[in-house]
């Protein structure tokens, strides 16, 4: 399927490439700095320039546009203009403040630097102008009528209603419209009222209709329409169009397993219709009706009854066609799990429920690949207790050969004890507590898998960690003190340093070191150099000095509590970041908090501005009701999927959002029209306390059985009736619909065992017996 | 150390002696008193020693196992001392190590004893004397225990002391008697000509005794087999008559019934090799001896018609009537091999010791707990306490009733110490993990089939369970007051079963298609396998008294079979553990999967509640993050999804849509059996 995928999209590109490489005349800088008269002097008939003129090397976001415009041939320039220069375009202020677009020498069209914001406004905007013909702007029903009818029978519309001019969809369309603005004629429209009109009451995001103009002969019949399900991006658009380019039925005679369609190729499903010779015409008919219905979500061929010979290892399934409805529900209904959320999670629980199979089977596939657990050292009853005592630090993982948990967790284990390899004093071990069950009864080990580090002549810490490769390989170095390998110099380490200048509170603090040991660096000072500590940092002793991972700063902070299990919470809460990047690993840490999310979705590292701001926003108030952080969708691309589940779509990022995971569990979306500032955010908090926000809530469902079980008691039941009750009587179903029967629901605890044969006969031997 | 005991023993012997003139009521006491230092005496005392119980053994032999010194006659024992499983898994290995006891001490293996199969019985007796001495229980040995009363007292644990006197008129107090005595009385038949007859105590075993002869045997068990099958080679012919027809352990699967080792004389009847088994009752029988010392069978009713002066001559012999009579060839010996009974002989009539009904009649009545039904506070353990599972289970022997006693030292210490049941408490993310590790190694659950069970007992909410090992299933109504645990939101009951009507005398096990191997069908496993019985309320005794006969346990809310295994391995992923954590799912009505943390991730994102495997992993920091590798290849699978190529085209593949648009297929995909070989070797399980 990938491979699909990257064909295709490797066709695209090439495309572009076909487009882009006009223009392109070597120079090694994409945006020109030019003089005026050498500007005036370069411009070409046909080749469409965009140039803003400035005094100075001043900066302007259309510099970024340079490299998208390129593509489509047409060149951006900054004429630099000379001091005295008083001509039209350098001399007046104004003039200044605006781009121009040139075909040739002719000025088409001037726009002022603020509408062109982004990179998608200035492309939407500059095609825009160029592409006036290709594109037709409609702002009544009538208008958009009198073109349909104009193209009957001639050619194909694509109408699109786009919110607002210079948005992504927008730039999406004319993009789209560049390529086959020859082909079909593009009508774009921004009024809500005529997309209501056309049948479509949402009017909220961008919609694109396909219309089908060619083949329409009645003029008093709008053209059939096509929508297009999902967002207006150029590949979807793309897509889109290829689809609705795809002949209507595709006629094959041929093997199926080598058909390849349009629809194939972009991951859609292919309905075969078998067809005989006798009734090619209705089956003929009955293709055409379900392919419209399917236009745009599946293709549809028909096939050659003659022709079916086998179909090989591809999954196909059969259906006897009763009603052309079942093909066309079982078609959409596999689109629909992919738009509505709710269904997502089901089968996300489907997939999970294989996934531990996964495991298992990755498992026995492992068996003959042979994880490369030479490093580690396999320990037996006989040898556990020997070899404790021959290192000075030995790690053991308990775990059961048959469980998939341990198992994956053995992987990470290896990985670990390739980090390691060399590490003195220090040794990775294993037992297999299947093989072994007495030393895991011993080690107190109750849950598989299980990790314990035991250091010599001293008790064993178990871990308590995360079952990752980073996680357990920085918890074991911080044990043993030994500096990082390099692989893992990114995880950095908070250290802590204890200053105290009476006993009392530094037992519970040495007790809370032994508890959080192997998390954090923990140090201590007392007597003398604690006076001079704690007048460095301004603090009075008992307290504790915390130099954050990475940071710069140390800072001092009174230590408040004075039993061990209070010093721990603190230095945990301490510990957390007051504007912290959320990964997969640290989000229960967070949690644990118990408050709100505000949370920044950004696509990569977080924005400067919007860092400051959010900084700005916590650290005025150090007891906030919420969490303020932010998500590398780069880094944690399992945050996609989370703003898919909020939005159907991937809204545009960065997105704040706040969640509020434990009460009501509602979910705001801060309006990507306003910018991340510390105010608006402010004032839109308010806004949401005053309940002025319609929020959106998590899901409230419980994790219920994924699937059903065997009924054995009913199937026991109902074989042997019970002699006190009055079943007796009744006829029992044979076996085998029994056993068909209650075994449909279970259907999916499938591939257990070849099935046997002659079952039913099994079955009255039984009753014989 | 022994010495110093048995000198201030004899000192207190001395002194109560004296008293013993003025008043008969001065007694030695002891919480517990263990009557008989046989494998199980044995075996209670090591569970009592462990938990610092004061008790004491009386056994009237100078030595352990003095059954042993004696029985079988033959010497072989018949219980099996594997020593190779290919295992390394001691609990697992103990399935297969049939004579064993239950210690710490790896010393104590039988393997060590002997390096045969079928060990011979003397092996035994050394192991049980190392038992003894390495464990240093405290056995009081050369004390015969002749008599068994009850003194009321209402401070005493049962509302009375048991008073035990010795051959020497020495007493003992106890607070508590547990009776290891086994059964060594041996049967008789009291029948005309009854004194002919030689008993299978004190037969000769030299075959040379009986070449050339023609003999007859009583009885029809591993004993009379077992006697068979030593002369066979140089006797004329044997015969054997027993009441009923043969049962073949093999058959009924249970280890007490004729052992295939035993056998030969079956192979000689069938192949008419002049041996043979006749049906009939023995007390019907008589026996006459004539001039030359040969003896006649014939029938009681002969003898008492006849006029009493007559002599042999006089005697009506059957063939006299009927010709072709089978047992007409004389004999030239009888031999008795009828087996043992309980000594009842001991008891004062108020402990109301009453012997089984049935078959079951050479077995003292008791409860399921193994508790007298006469007398509280009175235990039997051992072969002794055979009848909760005669016919059935393993309860009468060394590799049963090792686990019986130790689950009657646990009542026992929940009743008079407060030490409740052992027991785990687990995650409720576990609780797969751990019925599929107790099913797979467990030997206590194995070998007492069907007798004792695992239980687990679940919390409130079901997120943590407690885990309870090899409770006597026949007491589980009274759980919750024999354990000292609490069962208050529903209980899972894990035993072992062999099929509903696989097993008996006359059944065929070798039919076709014996095995079930699809986990759909696992109800109808024949083979011992594991099942798992649902309560949402802990069953009461009326329930227990009604449930049906061919159930071990009451009608439950939900069962579960994992499906017979021809390898006994129950780990594999699709056709054992996956059925069960679906059983499990829907009795909780939870979801049991394991998940990636990042899909945790994505859950406390999207959800207000989450699965218990992120709610007790991952939010508690320990999620399963998964190797890369393991990530990617889930990805590939498409069992994960991977977000950053999801997006590149907006949504995603839809050929991962298995579901409910299934049933919607009618499927015609032609029936392929590529694993046809296998399907047949499973009939060889």
């Amino acid at each position: 399927m990938s491979a699909q995928k990257d064909r295709w999209v490797s066709s695209f590109s090439f495309l572009l490439f076909c487009v882009s490489s006009i223009p392109t005349r070597g120079s090694a800088r994409l945006l020109q700095e030019l003089s005026p008269q050498e500007y005036f002097g370069s411009l070409q008939a046909g080749r469409a320039s965009l140039a803003y003129f400035s005094h100075n090397g001043m900066y302007l976001t259309i510099e970024n546009s340079a490299e998208a415009l390129q593509d489509y041939g047409i060149s951006v320039v900054k004429v630099i203009c000379p001091k005295e220069d008083v001509s039209r375009y350098c001399g007046k202020e104004n003039a200044l403040r605006k781009a121009y677009l040139f075909r040739g020498n002719m000025l088409i069209r001037e726009f002022p630097t603020d509408a062109l914001f982004d990179v998608n406004s200035i492309v939407a905007n500059v095609l825009f102008a160029l592409l006036f013909n290709e594109v037709k702007y409609v702002e009544t029903l009538a208008d958009l009528q009198n073109i349909e009818n104009a193209l009957k029978g001639r050619s194909n519309m694509v109408f699109a209603y786009v919110p607002a001019i210079g948005t992504a969809e927008h730039r999406a369309v004319m993009e789209a419209a560049f390529v086959y603005g020859t082909v079909h004629q593009f009508v774009l429209t921004t009024e809500a009222t005529l997309l209501k009109d056309t049948g479509y009451p949402d009017v909220s995001s961008a919609r694109l209709l396909f219309c089908h103009c060619q083949r329409a002969t009645d003029l008093a019949q709008p053209c059939r329409r096509t929508a297009m399900g999902q967002a207006l991006t150029m590949l979807n658009i793309h897509k889109h169009l290829k689809l609705m380019g795809a002949p209507l039925v595709t006629e094959v005679a041929e093997d199926p397993e080598k058909v390849s369609t349009v629809h194939l190729q972009l991951g859609l499903p292919l309905v075969f219709i078998l067809s005989q010779k006798e009734t090619y015409e209705a089956d003929r008919r009955t293709a055409e009706f379900v392919a419209w219905q399917l236009l745009g979500k599946a293709g549809v061929a028909l096939l050659s009854r003659y022709a079916l010979r086998c179909f090989g290892g591809v999954p196909i399934k059969y259906l006897v066609l009763e009603d052309t409805d079942e093909v066309i529900t079982l078609v959409e209904d596999k689109s629909k799990v992919e738009q509505i959320q709710e269904d997502e999670e089901e089968e996300e629980e489907e997939e999970e429920d294989e996934d531990e199979k996964e495991n298992n089977n990755q498992v026995s596939r492992d068996k003959k690949r042979e994880l490369p657990l030479e490093q580690i050292l396999v320990l037996t009853e006989e040898t556990f207790h020997s070899a404790l005592l021959e290192t000075a630090r030995m790690v053991v993982l308990f775990y059961a050969s048959w469980e998939a948990v341990s198992l994956a967790v053995l992987r990470s284990y290896t990985e670990v004890a390739d980090h390691l390899k060399g590490t003195r004093g220090v040794l990775l071990s294993r037992v297999n507590c299947w093989d072994w069950p007495g030393v895991c009864t011993e080690e107190n080990v109750t849950q598989f898998p299980t990790i314990k580090i035991y250091e010599k002549g001293e008790r064993s810490v178990m871990y308590n960690g995360m079952w990752g490769t980073e996680e357990l390989t920085s918890f074991i170095m911080l044990k043993i003190g030994t500096s990082f390998p390099s692989e893992l110099s990114s995880y950095h380490h908070t250290s802590l340093l204890g200053v105290f200048s009476t006993a009392t509170t530094r037992e519970a603090f040495e007790e809370a070191g032994s508890i959080l040991s192997g998390h954090v660096t923990m140090g201590m000072y007392f007597e003398d150099d604690a006076l001079t500590l704690s007048r460095k940092y301004a603090v009075s002793p008992p307290a504790f000095l915390l130099a954050r991972s990475g940071g710069q700063s140390v800072e001092g902070i009174t230590l408040s509590k004075q039993n061990t299990q209070d010093m721990v919470q603190m230095i945990r809460y301490e510990l957390l970041d007051i504007f912290p990047e959320i990964t997969v690993q640290n989000l229960p840490r967070y949690l644990q908090l118990r408050k709100p999310f505000l949370i920044v979705f950004s696509d990569g590292d977080i924005g400067q501005i919007e860092s400051k701001e959010m900084l700005k926003l916590t650290k005025g108030r150090p007891q906030q009701e919420f969490v303020a952080c932010w998500l590398n969708l780069k880094k944690t691309p399992v945050g996609r999927g989370v703003l898919k589940a909020y939005f159907a779509t991937m809204p545009s990022l960065p997105v704040l959002i706040w969640v509020n995971f434990h009460a009501g569990g509602q979910v705001f979306k801060f309006p990507s029209e306003q910018s991340i500032t510390e105010l608006n955010i402010l004032s839109w908090l308010e806004k949401l306390k005053a309940g002025l926000e319609v929020p959106s809530t998590l899901s409230e469902e419980d994790w219920k059985p994924p699937l059903p079980a065997y009924d054995f008691l009913q199937m026991m039941e109902t074989a042997t009736p019970d002699p006190g009750g009055d079943t007796t009587t009744q006829e029992e179903p044979s076996q085998e619909t029994k056993a068909e029967k209650i075994g449909s629901p279970g259907r999916d605890l499938r591939g257990t065992a070849p099935r046997l044969a002659a079952r039913e006969k099994q079955g009255k031997r039984h009753s014989e017996l | 150390m022994a010495p110093a005991v048995c000198g201030m023993l004899l000192g207190l012997t001395l002194y109560t002696g004296h008293l013993c003139a003025v008043s008969a009521a001065a007694f030695l006491y002891h919480d517990y008193c263990v009557i008989g230092a046989g494998p199980s005496g044995l075996q209670a005392a090591y569970f009592l020693q462990r938990a610092g119980r004061d008790y004491v053994i009386f056994e009237r032999s100078h030595a352990p196992g003095s059954f042993f010194a004696l029985y079988p006659r033959h010497r072989k024992l018949i219980s099996i001392n594997k020593r190779y499983t290919g295992k390394s898994n001691s609990e697992f290995n103990l399935r297969h190590d049939w004579n064993s006891l239950l210690s710490h001490d790896r010393r104590l293996l039988f393997r060590r004893y002997s390096r045969d199969f079928f060990p011979d019985a003397d092996a035994m007796v050394r192991y049980l004397e190392d038992f003894a001495s390495l464990l240093k229980l405290r056995v009081q040995y050369n004390t015969a225990i002749v008599h068994v009363m009850l003194e009321k007292d209402r401070q005493a644990w049962n509302g009375h002391y048991f008073l035990l006197t010795d051959q020497d008129r020495q007493n003992y107090k106890c607070s508590s008697l547990l009776v290891a005595t086994g059964t060594w009385v041996p049967n008789v038949v009291n029948f005309p000509g009854s004194e002919y007859v030689e008993g299978y105590e004190t037969v000769s075993i030299n075959p040379e005794d009986f070449a050339g002869q023609t003999v007859l045997i009583l009885g029809r068990g591993n004993s009379a087999f077992e006697t068979a099958e030593n002369i066979l080679g140089v006797t004329n012919f044997i015969h054997m008559v027993s009441r009923s027809r043969v049962r073949l352990s093999w058959a009924t699967h249970y280890v007490g019934d004729l052992r295939a080792i035993n056998n030969g004389l079956l192979d000689t009847y069938q192949l008419k090799s002049l041996d043979g088994l006749l049906e009939g009752d023995l007390e019907d029988l008589a026996i006459v001896k004539d001039k030359k010392g040969k003896l006649h069978i014939t029938l009681r009713f002969y003898l008492e018609n006849r006029n009493t002066s007559g002599g042999i001559d006089s005697i009506t012999l059957p063939q006299d009537e009927l010709d072709n009579f089978a047992t007409r060839a004389p004999y030239d010996r009888v031999i008795r091999c009828l087996g043992w009974k309980f000594d009842f002989s001991i008891y004062n009539r108020s402990l109301r010791m009453m012997p089984g009904k049935g078959n079951k009649k050479k077995y003292p009545q008791i409860k399921p707990s193994y508790e007298s039904r006469g007398t509280r506070g009175l235990f039997v353990l051992g072969t002794a306490s055979h009848s909760v599972d005669f016919r059935k289970s393993a309860g009468g022997f060394i590799h049963g009733f090792r686990y019986t006693t130790r689950a009657v030292h646990r009542l026992l210490e929940n009743r008079h110490h407060g030490v409740p049941w052992p027991s785990t408490v687990y995650p409720i993310t576990q609780l797969t993990n751990s019925i599929i590790k107790r099913v797979n190694e467990a030997s206590g659950l194995y070998q007492m089939f069907s007798v004792l069970a695992d239980i687990i007992l679940l919390r409130e909410n079901a997120t943590a369970f407690e885990y309870l090992e090899e409770y006597p299933v026949g007491v589980l109504a009274e759980l919750e007051m024999q354990t000292g645990r609490k069962a208050p939101s529903g209980l899972f009951v894990i035993i072992m079963e062999y099929g509903r009507n696989f097993s008996g005398a006359d059944k065929d096990v070798f039919y076709y298609n014996r095995a079930v191997g699809e986990a759909q069908h696992a109800w109808q496993s024949n083979f011992l396998h594991p099942v798992i019985y649902f309560y949402k309320h802990l069953p009461t005794e009326r329930e227990m008294r009604l449930q049906h006969p061919d159930w071990p346990l009451p009608r439950p809310d939900a069962v579960h079979h994992i499906v017979e295994d021809f390898l006994t391995d129950w780990t594999a992923p699709n056709a054992h553990i996956l059925p069960l954590r679906r059983f499990l799912e829907n009795c909780l009505s939870t979801d049991l999967r394991n998940f990636f943390a990042e899909s945790c991730f994505l859950f406390a994102f999207t959800h207000q509640k989450l699965p218990p495997f992120c709610r007790q992993g991952y939010m508690r920091l320990q999620g399963l993050v998964g190797s890369e590798g393991l990530r990617r290849h889930a990805v590939e699978a498409g069992l994960l999804e991977d977000y950053t190529l999801t997006d590149f085209l907006g949504d995603r593949t839809p050929d991962n849509h298995k579901g409910s648009q299934d049933r919607l297929l009618r499927d015609h995909m032609i029936p392929v059996r590529p694993l046809q070989h296998l399907v047949n070797a499973k009939d060889e399980l």
